[in-house]
Parts: structure tokens; sequence; C-alpha cells
């Protein structure tokens, strides 16, 4: 049996537990936990480790996706779950300006542990506060040549496409 | 689609470069600690701006100026009632009373003084309305925002959003290559030509910084106004090592790993 994986990162409340759950055919093996920090309520609980996700392609493969801890000081998990790798997705949520800077930090991180494929995710764009994809483009830096997609993280076509594309520029790679 | 936020997360200066780049049309509103401003935009270029507690008529601009005297301004209000500001500025263009040119440069300097203003704001919601553009009969002027970007730049003296920007000084710098987007048409300081004439990806930031004597600070905050003026934008140096790669889960195989992604697009199509 082959395993292969994909990473899920981005910001605290980006949307990357919903994201995996979108297409995850178990139920995501979740390690929230209820937050305790007043500033970070913005939402009941919050993944301190990781979440985890399976896709079975065949008897001999499956993809896993995991989803990082958005929380600064569980960081020390990124290293760990981005090792080995086929890519990644970052996930920014198109209404919170306040965490694009944070999203393109975790990005170059990203980055910087395995030079992999990856696309960004402009979650959220289903909310009136969401920015246009475009311009969450020029806000987070990004190359125009960058795959950033529009994405509502609890609908599973959406969530499809975005891995698409992401496996799409994998395969590119590959050709190379 | 909403273009909003807080000046806390995505400053002036960001928010003009994103306008300049993405050449967007339509007003900007800013609610700051004492005012709220409006500042307008035509396909990336300044336009018109107001601030909510001033006098942004013509009257208004010209006694600001110093080219009509509060008297005189007191006049054509009781005489020009009906005038909108295109009206009244022809008026006093074929009364002989002022040039057209005087008129400008005095609406110019004033949408200039609000967005230099607005720079000093560094708490406040801003929202962008595309499409929304200052009333017909106002008199606009068409400005370049690299020019007001690096002004503003050089003011920026928060250390901790230049270092976030700008986090390390081992990367070099390259010139856009965006239609619009020449360097020779900005008005730079003496010590911005200084960095601008190193550029070359093999001269790293530091280098420059050193070259030129200027402290970690003074180096980043030229380079944040060149990148958020859209003129420059920060590149790995040349011969500089790549991280090391993480280890890849077999297979490594390019045919092999192409087979493998290739099944796994089908079955994320088939889901």
């Amino acid at each position: 049996m082959q395993t292969v994986k994909m990473v899920v990162t981005g910001p605290f409340n980006s949307g990357k537990t919903a994201f995996i759950q979108s297409v995850s055919e178990i139920d995501v093996v979740s390690t929230e936990r209820k937050i305790s920090t007043e500033a970070e309520r913005i939402k009941e609980t919050t993944t301190v480790a990781m979440d985890f996700g399976r896709i079975t392609v065949d008897d001999d493969l499956v993809l896993y996706l995991f989803g990082t801890p958005g929380q600064k000081r569980f960081d020390f998990m990124w290293e760990i779950l981005a090792e080995g790798m086929l890519g990644f997705v970052v996930m920014v949520d198109s209404a919170r300006p306040e965490t694009f800077r944070e999203a393109r930090g975790i990005l170059q991180t990203f980055r910087a542990y395995a030079p992999t494929p990856y696309v960004v995710a402009a979650n959220k764009q289903d909310l009136d506060d969401a920015w246009e994809v475009e311009d969450l483009r020029i806000a987070l830096g990004l190359d125009s040549k960058i795959k950033m997609l529009p994405c509502v993280a609890n609908d599973r076509d959406q969530v499809k496409s975005v891995l698409l594309e992401l496996l799409f520029s994998i395969l590119e790679e590959s050709k190379e | 689609m909403a273009l909003k936020g807080n000046l806390r997360d995505f400053n002036v200066t960001q928010l003009l470069n994103l306008i300049n780049i993405a050449q967007k049309t339509g007003t900007l509103t800013v609610e700051g600690p004492d005012a709220i401003s409006w500042v307008s935009f035509r396909a990336g270029k300044l336009i018109y701006a107001q601030m909510g507690n001033e006098d942004g008529s013509l009257t208004g601009i010209l006694t600001r100026a110093g080219k009509i005297t509060s008297k005189q301004a007191d006049v054509i209000k009781k005489n020009a009632t009906e005038k909108s500001d295109q009206g009244l500025g022809l008026l006093l263009i074929n009364a002989g009373y002022l040039s057209q040119q005087v008129i400008l440069d005095s609406i110019q300097q004033y949408v200039l003084d609000i967005v230099y203003q607005l720079f000093t704001w560094i708490d406040g919601l801003f929202r962008f309305d595309n499409g929304v553009l200052p009333p017909s009969d106002a008199i606009t002027v068409r400005m370049d925002l690299e020019n007001i970007i690096m002004e503003g730049s050089r003011q920026t003296q928060e250390w901790e959003l230049l270092k976030d920007e700008i986090p390390s000084l081992d990367m070099a710098l390259t010139f856009v290559d965006r239609p619009g987007a020449d360097i020779r048409d900005v008005q730079l300081t003496v010590e911005e030509w200084k960095v601008v004439s190193y550029i070359n990806p093999k001269n790293t930031l530091k280098q420059i910084g050193k070259t030129n004597r200027m402290n970690d600070l003074e180096i980043r905050r030229i380079v944040y106004g060149l990148v958020q003026a859209g003129l420059v934008e920060i590149i790995r140096p040349e011969g500089m090592p790549l991280p090391p790669k993480a280890k890849k889960l077999p297979p490594v195989d390019k045919k092999e790993q192409a087979s493998l992604v290739n099944k796994l697009i089908h079955r994320i199509r088939s889901l």
C-alpha cells in the first residue's frame, strides 16, 4: 500500500478543517480543543496538532490530507507535517485582512520546508466582506503565475477544484 | 465583493499599492480618528479627495491655498450659489481672476495634502467602493500613485511593519516588468537613487545598505517604498543556495510520479 500526503495550511480560522472534511471519506480525525485565549475566541474549538482526512484511490494507493494547526504556538508541528508532502494548499480567509500578513508568512515558511507545488485558496468567498481573488493576490504579494483559487471550504465541488489544480501543478512539475 | 478592513492590518501605503497595481476605479472611504475622508481614483490614478471636516469646495480650496481672500470667497459664495465647482472655475478663469493652471495646482495640492494626512493614520476602518466616482460637476485631477506611495513610505517609521514586509536583508532587488512602472518617472531622493543605482540580482540588500552606509531601518524603509510603489520586487540573489529540500516520499521516478498523480486526479474528479 502506497500513501501520499498533501498538506492544508493557513492562519487560525481560515477553514482548513472544513476543507478536509468536505472531501474526506472518513470522519476527519481531528485534534480540536476548546479555545482558551479570549483573543482567539472567534470559534469554539481549534486544531492543536493536526487534522487528518483520507481519500482511497485504489487498493494500492491512499491520499492523506493533513491540516496544520493554525495558531502560531503550535507551529512546531508544521515542519513535521510538511515532510514528504506532494504539495500544499494555503487557505486564506478572504474576509479577514488582519490574517493576510500571517498567511504570507506561513506560505513562505512552507516553501522553505519543501519547494513543492502549492496553490492558494481564497476561502469564504461566499461572505459579503470577502476580498476579490485578484485583490487578495496583490495584498499577499503573490506572483501572477501562482494559482490563486476562489473557494468555499464546505462546498465539496470547490474543494475538489482546488485539489485538482494542485494536482495539475504537481503533474506539470513532474513533466519538467 | 468588498475591499474593506482596518488600517491596522492593511495600511494606506498597501491600499494605494493595490489600487495602483489593480488600476482600480472607485472611491476609498477611510474613517480616521477624528474625521472621515474620501479619496477617488480612475484606472489607478488619484483624481479627487475630500476630508469630512474641511471645506472642500473650490472656494474653500482656493482660500486655503491663498489664491483668494476669505472676503472674496464670501462674495463668490453669495453671488454664485447655483454654480458647481466646474462652473465657478470657468467663471473665475473667464473673468481673468485666476488661470486654469492655478486652479488645478491648488486642487492638486489639496488632494495631496489629504492623502499625505492619511499616511499618518494607523488605525481606522476603510472601504473601497468600485465604480463610485465624485459628482460629475466636481473638478478632478489625475496623479500617478507611485510618487505618492514613495512619499508616504518615507514617513514610515514602524520597524515591526518593515521587518514583517522585508524579513531578510539577504535578498536582492530587480526592476518590475509592468507597463507604466518606470522608475525614471518617479521623483526619488538622493538616498533612494543610491539604492536604485545598486539594484542588481547579485547585490543583496545588506550589501547595498553597507555600501551606502545605511542602517537596517533606512535600507528597509527605502526598499519598502520602492516595492509598494510597484517599481521593484524582491528576489533571491543569484548564487544563493536553495534551502535544503525535504525528503520526498517514493516514487521519485518522474514517470511513476506522473502516473500516481493521474490516478489521484481521476479519483478526486470522481468524488
